[in-house]
């Protein structure tokens, strides 16, 4: 197992993120309880969409005091890929592993459209030449408004730390910054749900580049044979 | 004792439902309101009283768990008995 896909109460994109992972992409992926160890042979971790612990208190609040959040910490501490995608983003920005936080939408509505979006070149990895110069990518979120202060702001600015950003925003964030990385590079977090864009019947196959972006370090240069059918 | 924590949007961060809540109150006629906020209040029994130490205690359960200090500013208040 190469990929862990973190599984907490009231995740719901698990299943899409482990297909998307394994049977789309063809990397070994498994989901992983909440109260489990993160497996020692564990290469990249995805923190899936959904509502953890029903978004009580705020959302990722609980998620973040998980027993499982104690590996991911050392995991990426260690220079281990880990992308949160909408809840994941948020249970990463709860738990300190990127910066900022996401508050309700400014229009107050939950938010469920195929966004277009602006890539930005951040690194190596998620760049126009690696993504294309726009997306789209499905969102379905009723806190996705992301707030940081000032000086994080404009750290997350000039450090390239923006990897994409929405076209019309949606829900008011701050610089319309749709997903971040961390300062190091192997920490990503997004709203979009680019596992929901990686099938023929899926509104489109924009996840792809996206998640084999995230994915390179593992798939280095192998070819990767894409099946989505 | 009996605690009280008040957990409310800080003053920079845009609050939409209290931009909500404040245009609903204008449309209901009370339309010289400024400045709506929503927050929510968390109560609990804790053992001890107040005291530097308690305080300690619950300044660190709020700042790590109750608020969100990029977004949130709290107090509380403390009832003894």
């Amino acid at each position: 197992m190469r990929v862990a896909i973190l599984q907490f109460p009231g995740s719901n994109c698990d299943w899409d993120s482990e297909h998307a992972i394994r049977d789309v992409l063809g990397v070994s992926a498994h989901r992983v309880w909440h109260k489990a160890r993160l497996p020692s042979e564990t290469e990249a971790v995805i923190v899936p969409g959904g509502f953890s612990f029903g978004d009580y208190l705020r959302c990722g609040a609980i998620a973040r005091f998980s027993p499982i959040m104690h590996d991911l910490k050392e995991f990426a501490e260690r220079g281990g890929q880990v992308l949160g995608i909408c809840n994941g983003f948020q249970i990463l920005c709860e738990s300190g592993l990127l910066p900022g936080a996401l508050i309700r939408n400014d229009c107050l509505d939950f938010r469920c459209l195929n966004q277009n979006l602006t890539v930005e070149n951040s690194n190596e990895r998620f760049n126009q030449n690696t993504l294309g110069g726009s997306l789209v990518l499905p969102i379905a979120h009723g806190e996705g408004n992301f707030r940081a202060d000032e000086s994080v702001l404009s750290s997350l600015e000039e450090n390239q730390q923006v990897l994409i950003r929405y076209d019309g925003n949606p829900n008011g964030s701050v610089n319309a910054i749709a997903g971040i990385r961390n300062s190091a590079g192997n920490v990503y977090g997004m709203m979009p749900h680019p596992e929901r864009a990686v099938c023929s019947h899926h509104p489109c196959l924009d996840g792809l580049p996206v998640l084999k972006a995230f994915l390179e370090p593992l798939l280095g240069s192998i070819p990767v044979e894409v099946n989505s059918g | 004792m009996k605690v009280t924590v008040f957990v409310s949007p800080k003053i920079t961060v845009l609050d939409p439902q209290g931009a909500a809540v404040e245009q609903a109150m204008k449309s209901l006629g009370y339309e010289s309101v400024e400045g709506v906020r929503v927050g929510k209040t968390i109560t609990f029994e804790m053992e001890g009283s107040d005291s530097p130490d308690s305080r300690e205690k619950l300044d660190k359960l709020c700042d790590g768990l109750l608020s969100n200090p990029v977004i949130e500013d709290f107090r509380y208040e403390i009832e003894e008995g």
